[in-house]
C-alpha cells in the first residue's frame, strides 16, 4: 500500500468509529472495515444457523406433543424460529454473502451454531425447559442486540424480540403445569432443568477475559453488553421464576448477594463447554447430518424450480 | 336436536376432525426437513391450519357427546379401529412430490367440500367450514403452483410427480364415498353429498395436470376403509407417536 492509501484507510476507520460512537447505524452501502464485515458475517450467520438447528430438538416433539393445544403452540413456535433464521440470513446477505454459501459453511463445520442444540430433547419436559431457559437466555442476548451497530441486524432483532417473549412464556407454562402435576411429571420437569440449566448459562459464551471476539465487538458496538453481564441478568431473572413454580436450579452456590444486588452462582464447567463445542456433545453429528440430508433431499426440488423458471423465460421470449 | 341426531352429528364431526388431525400430523413431520426454508415455513403453516381445523371439529364433537369427552380424549385415547379418517390422509409423507400431490388433490377436494359444508343447516359446522375454506383457498393456490412447477421442471421432478400421482390415485375414490351416516345427515341438510363432488373435482384435477407432463391415471384400483376404521398399517405407528405421552402417563394434565 502507498502512503496515501494508508492515510485514507486510517481516515476511513476513524470516521467509521466516530459514527459508531455517535450511535449511528451502519447500513449495507456504507463503508466499513473488512474486519467489521467479517465479524458481523460470523456472528449473524452463527445466530441464523442457531435458529435453524434449534428447530430440531423442538421439532423432535411436535408429533408427540401431549395435547392438541400444546402441539399447535409448539408448531407455531418452531415455525417462528424458521422465520428468525430467514430474517438473519437476509441480514447476512446484505453483507455480500449468499445463503447457499452460508449453508455450505455450516455443513463444512466452518460456521458454528449455538452449542446448546447439541443436547438432546429426551422428554416432553425438555420442551418446557428449552422454551423457558434456552429462549429465555436467547432473549436476554437478543434484547441487547436490538442496539447493535449494524442496521439490518438491529432491525432483525427488533422483529425477533417481539416474537420471542411468547416462546419463553409457553416454555415456562409447560414447566408450571408439570410442577402442578403428578410426581412423575414433577420429576420429569426437575430432570429437564437439571440437564438444561448449565448449558443455558454456557449460551452466553466464555468469561469476558477469555472471549476471543469480545473486545473488538464491543468497540464496534456489535455487542452492547458483555457475556458475563448478560449471563448475570439471565440468572437474576430466572432464579425468581424458578421459585414461583417450585423447581430447583442445580447449583449449590446459587444465592442472593446483598452487596452486589445480584445472585452469585457456581463456576461453569468449561471443559464440558469446550468438549461440546468441539464435537463431543450428544447430538453434534446428528444435528449436522439432519440438516445436510434435508438439504440434499431437497436438491431436486430446487433444481425443478430453477428449470421451470428457465423454461418459462424461454417460452416468454419465444412468444415475444 | 334429538339424541340420535346429536350423536350422528358428533360422529360426522369426528370424521372431519380425524381427517384434519391425521393430515396435519403428516405435514408436521416436514418441520426442519423442507427443501428450503421458505417451504419449510409454508408446510408448517399448512400443518398448523390442519391442527387448528382438527381442534374445531373434534372440540365440537366433544361438546355434542358431552360427559368427559374433549378434543384431547378424542385425539389421544382412541385406537386405530376407532379412528375414522380417510386413508389418503394417513399415508406416510413420502418425498416432497408425494406430499404436494396429496395436498393438491385434497385441496381441490376441500374447496368443493367446504363450500358445501358452509351451507350446512348445522350452524357450528357451517362456521368451521367458513373459516377453513379461506385457508384452503390459500393452500390450493400453493399446491397447484407446485404441480405446475414440478410437472414442468426437470425430468426427475416429472418422474417423481408421476409416481406420486400413480401411488395416490387409488385412495381418491374414497373421498367421494357416501355411507349410511352421511346420507342420512345429508338428507337433513347437515352433511355434504360427497358423491356430487367427484365430477367437478375430476375436471379441476385434469385441467391442472393437462398443463404438465404427467398423465392422470385412469383408475383400475381403489382402496377404501377409513370411515369404518379399516386402516393401512401406517396409522398404528402414527398413533403410537401422536399418543405416546398420554399413553405413558395416563390421567395427567399437560
Ligand atoms: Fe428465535
Ligand atoms: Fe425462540
Ligand atoms: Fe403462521
Amino acid at each position: 500500500m502507498t502512503n496515501d492509501s494508508l492515510q485514507t484507510e486510517a481516515q476511513l476507520n476513524a470516521d467509521f468509529q466516530a459514527r459508531i460512537d455517535a450511535e449511528e447505524k451502519i447500513e449495507p452501502r456504507d463503508w466499513m472495515p473488512q474486519k467489521y464485515r467479517q465479524n458481523l458475517i460470523r456472528q449473524i450467520s452463527q445466530h441464523a444457523h442457531s435458529e435453524v438447528i434449534g428447530m430440531q430438538p423442538e421439532g423432535n416433539w411436535i408429533t408427540r406433543a401431549p395435547t392438541l393445544h400444546r402441539k399447535a403452540v409448539l408448531l407455531a413456535k418452531v415455525q417462528d424460529e424458521c422465520g428468525h433464521g430467514l430474517y438473519l440470513y437476509s441480514a447476512a446477505e446484505t453483507l455480500g454473502i449468499s445463503r447457499e454459501e452460508l449453508i455450505q459453511a455450516l455443513h463444512s463445520g466452518a460456521a458454528k451454531y449455538a452449542s446448546i442444540f447439541n443436547y438432546p430433547s429426551l422428554t416432553w419436559a425438555d420442551i418446557g425447559a428449552i422454551g423457558w431457559l434456552v429462549d429465555g437466555a436467547a432473549i436476554v442476548n437478543q434484547v441487547s442486540l436490538q442496539r447493535t451497530s449494524y442496521g439490518p441486524y438491529a432491525r432483525g432483532m427488533v422483529r425477533i424480540c417481539k416474537e420471542e417473549s411468547f416462546h419463553q412464556r409457553q416454555g415456562y407454562h409447560i414447566m408450571m403445569t408439570l410442577m402442578q402435576g403428578s410426581a412423575a411429571q414433577r420429576e420429569m420437569a426437575q430432570d429437564a432443568v437439571n440437564r438444561f440449566w448449565w448449558p443455558s448459562l454456557m449460551m452466553f459464551g466464555p468469561h469476558d477475559a477469555e472471549s476471543a471476539h469480545s473486545a473488538q465487538s464491543m468497540t464496534w458496538k456489535i455487542k452492547r453488553q458483555s457475556n458475563d453481564e448478560l449471563r448475570q441478568k439471565f440468572v437474576d431473572q430466572t432464579v425468581e421464576q424458578a421459585e414461583v413454580i417450585g423447581i430447583s436450579l442445580p447449583d449449590p452456590d446459587l444465592k442472593w448477594n446483598e452487596e452486589r444486588g445480584h445472585y452469585d452462582f457456581g463456576e461453569i464447567d468449561w471443559k464440558e463447554f469446550n468438549r461440546v463445542i468441539n464435537g463431543s456433545g450428544p447430538c453434534n453429528r446428528q444435528r449436522l447430518e439432519h440438516h445436510i440430508s434435508a438439504h440434499e433431499e431437497g436438491a431436486w426440488v430446487r433444481d425443478a424450480i430453477a428449470a421451470h423458471e428457465a423454461k418459462k423465460q424461454q417460452r416468454a421470449n419465444r412468444a415475444a | 336436536m334429538d339424541n340420535d341426531l346429536t350423536q350422528a352429528t358428533a360422529d360426522y364431526a369426528v370424521r372431519l376432525g380425524d381427517d384434519a388431525l391425521i393430515l396435519g400430523h403428516r405435514l408436521s413431520e416436514w418441520c426442519s426437513r423442507g427443501p428450503f426454508m421458505e417451504e419449510d415455513l409454508a408446510l408448517t403453516n399448512v400443518a398448523l391450519d390442519y391442527i387448528g381445523r382438527a381442534r374445531m371439529f373434534l372440540g365440537y364433537a366433544a361438546q355434542l357427546r358431552g360427559g368427559e369427552c374433549t378434543e384431547d380424549t378424542l385425539a389421544y385415547q382412541r385406537d386405530c379401529r376407532e379412528f375414522t379418517n380417510l386413508l389418503i390422509n394417513e399415508l406416510p409423507r413420502g418425498d416432497f412430490a408425494f406430499t404436494m400431490v396429496r395436498q393438491y388433490l385434497l385441496d381441490e377436494h376441500s374447496l368443493l367440500f367446504l363450500d358445501q359444508l358452509g351451507r350446512s343447516s348445522d350452524s357450528e359446522l357451517a362456521a368451521i367450514a367458513g373459516k377453513a375454506i379461506k385457508e384452503s383457498r390459500y393452500h390450493q393456490r400453493r399446491s397447484r403452483e407446485w404441480m405446475l412447477r414440478l410437472g414442468d421442471g426437470t425430468e426427475e421432478s416429472q418422474r417423481r410427480l408421476q409416481n406420486a400421482l400413480d401411488d395416490l390415485w387409488g385412495y381418491t375414490p374414497e373421498l367421494f364415498l357416501m355411507d349410511e351416516l352421511e346420507t342420512a345427515l345429508y338428507e337433513l341438510g347437515i352433511a355434504v353429498d360427497r358423491a356430487a363432488l367427484q365430477a367437478p373435482w375430476q375436471a379441476a384435477v385434469h385441467s391442472v395436470f393437462s398443463e404438465t407432463a404427467v398423465t392422470v391415471p385412469s383408475g383400475g384400483w381403489e382402496v377404501v376403509g377409513g370411515r369404518t376404521g379399516y386402516h393401512t398399517e401406517h396409522l398404528g405407528h402414527l398413533l403410537s407417536d401422536l399418543q405416546f405421552v398420554q399413553r405413558a402417563y395416563p390421567g395427567c394434565q399437560w
